[in-house]
């Protein structure tokens, strides 16, 4: 099977400061590799420099098109990136706010991404935006409310909505679950275990939780001071750990 | 006709470095041949601390093997898990490589039969059915049906593990791997989680486990393979 993304030898510097380093990775298609390490470990940086939305200082970053052909990221103009991560990918941020429009309703949310690829017509976007809320696990009758009025768990899941309906062959995640009460979270991976499952969605997701890593990614990489220092199979990596930090992570998660 | 041999471990060695513990040095297995055919089911016996489940989890490839080899008959070829890209051992737990380990990994919110129906939605059924069969094996388990749709986070241990046996055996995998699944289970129930490999192993599939029990043991092994700790290094 040919891999979606290539990433190779990637880098981000701010000035002298290391973003990430030297950071390599295959994601293929219906995979999702989860990015851990803790706070200023380069997770985020690295997110955003794969998903194009920062210039890499070194290395490359290749991802296979829905023709098959291989875009090197790094060379594509701005245009392309906006056509990519309208068409091809989408991206959920931590702070549901930064990946809504707040001012428009949460059925006009949803179907924003939709009418950004050429649908138009009205009763058919409403009705999948209906589709979608109830598929996130929010009453449709909200379709015409704000995203303002919902509670944070809420707009974490509208936005999962307005991220996926466009059925993105890869989608990026920043802690979609950090910041929500227990109960919420747990609402939250429940839902993005079986869009996962029923989508067949290649994903690279960030998170500090390595309890989310075990419940959703097959893969997890795990990062120090920028540099990937462990990469493996999920449960390998918190069963089996070997790097001296990857021991420490995994020795300092509480149970219950 | 002799059993298609479907495992084989040469000399593997497994050992666990403690950077945190000032480096200290565990040393679990060494040198460890074992062969397992279809149709037979071997158990692990030995006192604890002599490696067992671990030897599983080697096999099982969520922990790395330090030395030797674990290979697999999988889709018509040998694999080395001790070796195998992450994607190639996804594919051997998929289709090959079944583990019940002792304790049920709760999802939260996720039902009982959604638990046991997933390795079947995995394998391509269709949903109804999936549940059908799931529904028909905690049955057989003796998981009452007003539990089937809670989530087994409040169940009893017994019902989890019932649960959990339930996940493992649910799709018939050529190997199985057992940790102790009957561990905190009643008589009634051990009889049918041994009727339940038994008619695994009639149908081809090869297992190694681990039980305690004595009894369980007598029923279910053909054939006992002795492990040691190893003296301390």
């Amino acid at each position: 099977m040919s891999a979606l993304l290539q990433v190779r030898g990637l880098g981000r510097r701010y000035g002298q400061r290391i973003g990430c380093e030297d950071v390599s990775f295959d994601l293929h298609p219906g995979e999702l590799l989860c990015i851990v390490g803790e706070s200023g470990s380069g997770k985020s940086t690295l997110l955003n420099t794969v998903a194009a939305q920062q210039a890499p200082s070194s290395g490359s970053v290749r991802y296979r098109q829905r023709g098959g052909g291989w875009l090197e990221l790094g060379a594509l103009g701005e245009a392309d990136r906006r056509r990519l991560a309208r068409e091809e990918w989408g991206f959920v941020t931590q702070n549901p706010r930064d990946g809504l429009r707040l001012n428009v309703s949460a059925g006009a949310n949803v179907a924003e991404r939709l009418m950004a690829l050429g649908m138009r017509n009205y009763s058919q976007l409403r009705g999948i935006a209906r589709g979608w809320l109830e598929r996130v696990e929010i009453d449709p009758a909200r379709i015409d409310d704000a995203p303002t009025s919902f509670s944070g768990g809420m707009q974490q899941r509208l936005q999962i909505a307005r991220t996926l309906v466009t059925q993105p062959r890869l989608v990026f995640m920043d802690e979609p679950t950090a910041g929500l009460d227990v109960s919420v979270q747990a609402r939250i991976l429940d839902l993005l275990r079986r869009l996962v499952n029923e989508l067949g969605l290649a994903a690279v997701m960030v998170t500090h939780d390595l309890a989310v890593a075990r419940l959703l990614a097959a893969r997890t990489l795990v990062m120090q001071g920028g540099r990937v220092v462990e990469t493996g199979l999920t449960d390998q990596i918190l069963d089996d750990p070997q790097h001296p930090y990857t021991q420490l992570l995994v020795s300092s998660v509480l149970t219950t | 006709m002799t059993a298609a041999l479907m495992l084989e471990l040469r000399d593997v060695g497994k050992s666990f470095e403690l950077h945190h513990q000032h480096g200290a040095r565990l040393d679990v297995l060494r040198g460890l041949d074992l062969r397992l055919h279809a149709g037979e089911c071997v158990v692990l016996s030995g006192p604890s601390g002599a490696g067992k489940s671990t030897l599983l989890r080697v096999i099982y490839a969520n922990y790395r093997a330090s030395f030797g080899a674990v290979h697999v008959r999988h889709a018509g070829r040998w694999l080395d898990l001790a070796r195998a890209m992450p994607h190639e051992v996804l594919d051997v737990r998929r289709h090959t490589l079944g583990y019940v380990s002792q304790f049920l990994r709760v999802i939260p919110r996720v039902p009982a039969l959604d638990i046991v129906a997933e390795p079947l939605l995995q394998a391509g059924m269709d949903e109804r059915e999936a549940r059908q069969r799931a529904g028909n094996l905690l049955h057989r388990l003796n998981v009452p049906e007003r539990l089937w749709l809670l989530p087994p986070g409040t169940f009893s241990g017994g019902e989890q593990q019932r649960v959990n046996i339930a996940r493992g055996l649910i799709v018939r995998r050529p190997i199985l791997l057992l940790d102790e699944p009957t561990a905190s289970l009643d008589a009634a129930n051990r009889d049918v989680v041994a009727q339940l490999l038994a008619e695994a192993r009639a149908d081809g599939s090869a297992v190694l486990g681990i039980f305690h029990d004595e009894d369980m043991r007598d029923r279910v092994a053909t054939r006992l393979f002795l492990m040691q700790a190893l003296e301390a290094a």
